[in-house]
């Protein structure tokens, strides 16, 4: 899978390289800024692209405004952005345009490799993956919203729908029968408005609903 | 033995510096200092004279004398402040004595900045009447001491060598008038005075001087008042200066360890993430172990190097403001929070993070103490004031003179001049108020 990465620290960008290397990933390129992910994305056109938010020359969120010109004019690539914290305003901003091929993960998850490479690919097959810290922050803003009416287990649900989880990932976290997360699910679905003709897409439907109030946070 | 010899030296020591005492440098210093204060002395005087003149000139009316002497003294007091200028000089070069100059007089509100303002401002000042007295009242009297000193003492001297030239021609024989002697050896007493006066009277000169020095320092220099205010202005600067460098201090850690240990850390998590990914199934079960140990290890650090850095200064504070940085710790809270935050402009970096760590302390408490099952934290911003309340359903009953976390909240607060309040009956609500000016 073609991929680029920006990440300004040498040790993680080399590190980055390698890992991806080995696991199956071609990485075109590995810049240090964001103007030379531009180019780097313009030349290459990667599937998938890796960006740190904080990047020269003014470390602020370089990353994600690279991110945000990269998806309005190569929407064909997945991003992934890592960032050093948790900011929702971040992930609003992502999420904004479409909730697809996008990931927001803070940058010590790079650790957990088998995960991150699993995020990685969710992410790339046009999936989501959401770290679970920007998933309860942007719970945290959504109190006085539809998703108020759901019950704790159901917003833990949704968060790891928000994720980008399968309902057998879901069971497999919160320990429980796939059936019981069904269940959970069509109760959320319930309590959210969206009507089984829309099939399938209300999974994405919820999570949008789900994420919606970062939208508005942001344009309050 | 030796400390008796000693009480003999030290005692013929003390005697020969008392015998020397009216010749010391000292005695000629004060002298010296009462003369020159005895001029400065007389120019205000002469100025206060000066509008009487015209009683010579112009027949004496009520209306003229009431004038005259509104004229003079007015005019000695506009004189004062000048007259300070040389009096300090004249008690640092002479005496060594620094008198501290007084603030800088503020201008009132309503002065217009002319001539006019100026003047009345300067009269209503304490300041000036407080120089008015030294010049005009405290300075002359004690000086008129000094001077009275130093005249008997010259009085005396003139007695006693007077005295002496006489016992001398009379032993000679060279003075007998009417047959009688001139000198009979009952004038012994007029020496004794002399001798008595030759000793007294620089005590005299040198305790009218210190008397002097000591309302000098008392009229023309700070008020009590005026000093306490500039010692609050400095303790205030720098206990700001000592916030801000400890503030400064843990945002150059938190940089460092970011920059270095940090992303070493990430990278060594995420090489052995990967040989364990790789290498799995080619090595032997004790080195798979010892692998998968080691990247759990690595991956702990982690986590604890991310909490250590977030607690000396989280970078979301820094890069993106209260708003941001409240939303992580809200998130993550085992006890649910509302969290409302309205503070539309950044305030000083200082005031943030006071700000954010009072909310991150008040969560742990409640999270530790509260057995709270929501909490409420609103934070906004109130023209130059930041408001911040921490609410909770939890048991209450919290005690700020016995919690060390409510002390410290209230010391965190007390740093930037905030103040704290907490409300806490027992079976709760508990609520925290905390209120931080923004401009220092």
């Amino acid at each position: 899978m073609r991929t680029v990465i920006a990440e300004d620290s040498v040790l993680l960008r080399a590190g980055l390289t390698k890992l991806l290397e080995t696991t199956g990933f071609e990485v075109v390129a590995a810049v240090h800024d964001a103007t030379a992910l531009l180019t780097a994305v313009e030349q290459h056109r990667p599937k998938l692209v890796i960006a740190d938010v904080r990047m020269p020359p003014s470390f602020t969120d370089e990353g994600i405004r690279a991110a945000l010109v990269i998806r309005r004019q190569w929407p064909e690539a997945a991003i992934m952005v890592l960032s050093q914290y948790v900011e929702e305003r971040y992930a609003a901003d992502l999420l904004a345009t479409q909730t697809t091929g996008i990931g927001y993960l803070l940058k010590d998850r790079v650790a957990d490799v088998d995960v991150f490479l699993e995020a990685l690919r969710r992410v790339a097959a046009g999936g989501t993956a959401l770290d679970p810290e920007v998933v309860a922050q942007l719970l945290l803003r959504r109190q006085d919203r539809p998703t108020d009416r759901l019950t704790a287990r159901e917003r833990e649900v949704l968060s790891l729908m928000a994720e980008g989880r399968s309902n057998a990932g879901i069971a497999e976290c919160l320990v429980v029968s796939e059936s019981a997360v069904a269940k959970h699910i069509n109760s959320i679905f319930t309590k959210l408005d969206l009507s089984p003709t829309e099939g399938d897409h209300r999974r994405v439907l919820a999570v949008l609903r789900f994420l919606e109030g970062a939208g508005a946070a942001e344009r309050s | 033995m030796s400390s008796g010899t000693t009480d003999t030296e030290s005692g013929a020591r003390g005697l020969r510096s008392v015998l020397a005492s009216p010749w010391a440098r000292r005695t000629w210093r004060d002298l010296g200092f009462t003369v020159l204060s005895a001029g400065l002395n007389l120019l205000p005087l002469l100025v206060m004279a000066l509008p009487w003149t015209w009683t010579f000139y112009v027949p004496i009316s009520l209306l003229g004398v009431l004038t005259c002497m509104f004229v003079s003294v007015a005019a000695a007091v506009a004189l004062c402040p000048w007259l300070t200028v040389p009096r300090r000089a004249c008690f640092y070069e002479v005496l060594g004595v620094r008198i501290p100059r007084p603030p800088t007089l503020e201008r009132s509100p309503d002065s217009s900045g002319g001539v006019w303002s100026a003047l009345r401002d300067r009269l209503r000042s304490p300041r000036t009447w407080r120089q008015a007295c030294y010049h005009l009242v405290v300075g002359p009297a004690v000086n008129l001491l000094g001077l009275l000193g130093g005249l008997l003492w010259a009085a005396a001297l003139i007695g006693l060598a007077t005295s002496a030239v006489l016992a001398l021609c009379t032993a000679v024989g060279v003075f007998r008038y009417a047959g009688q002697r001139v000198w009979d050896g009952a004038e012994i007493w007029f020496v004794l005075l002399s001798v008595v006066l030759v000793y007294l009277s620089p005590w005299i000169v040198s305790a009218a001087v210190r008397m002097d020095t000591r309302a000098a320092a008392d009229l023309l220099g700070p008020s009590r008042a005026e000093k306490l205010a500039q010692r609050v202005a400095n303790l205030t600067e720098s206990r700001a200066a000592t916030v801000d460098a400890a503030d400064t201090e843990r945002r150059r850690i938190e940089r460092d360890l970011h920059d270095g240990a940090q992303q070493r850390l990430v990278s060594l998590a995420m090489n052995l993430g990967l040989a364990r990914a790789t290498l799995a199934h080619e090595l032997s079960e004790p080195a798979r172990q010892a692998l998968q140990e080691a990247h759990e290890e690595a991956k702990e650090a982690l986590t604890e190097l991310r909490e250590l850095v977030r607690g000396l200064h989280p970078v979301v504070l820094e890069d993106r403001g209260l708003d941001a940085a409240l939303t992580g710790i809200a998130a993550r809270s085992p006890v649910p929070v509302r969290l409302s935050v309205d503070v539309p402009r950044r305030v000083s970096p200082t005031v943030e993070a006071v700000g954010y760590f009072i909310v991150s302390e008040a969560l742990a408490n409640v999270n530790k103490h509260a057995r709270a099952t929501a909490v409420q934290v609103d934070v906004r911003l109130d023209g130059l004031m930041l408001r911040i309340s921490v609410t909770d359903d939890g048991i209450g009953g919290a005690d700020a003179g016995r919690g060390t976390g409510l002390t410290g909240l209230a010391q965190r607060a007390a740093s930037v001049d905030g103040s704290f309040g907490i409300s806490s009956p027992l079976g709760g609500p508990t609520t925290i108020k905390v209120d931080l000016p923004c401009e220092l």
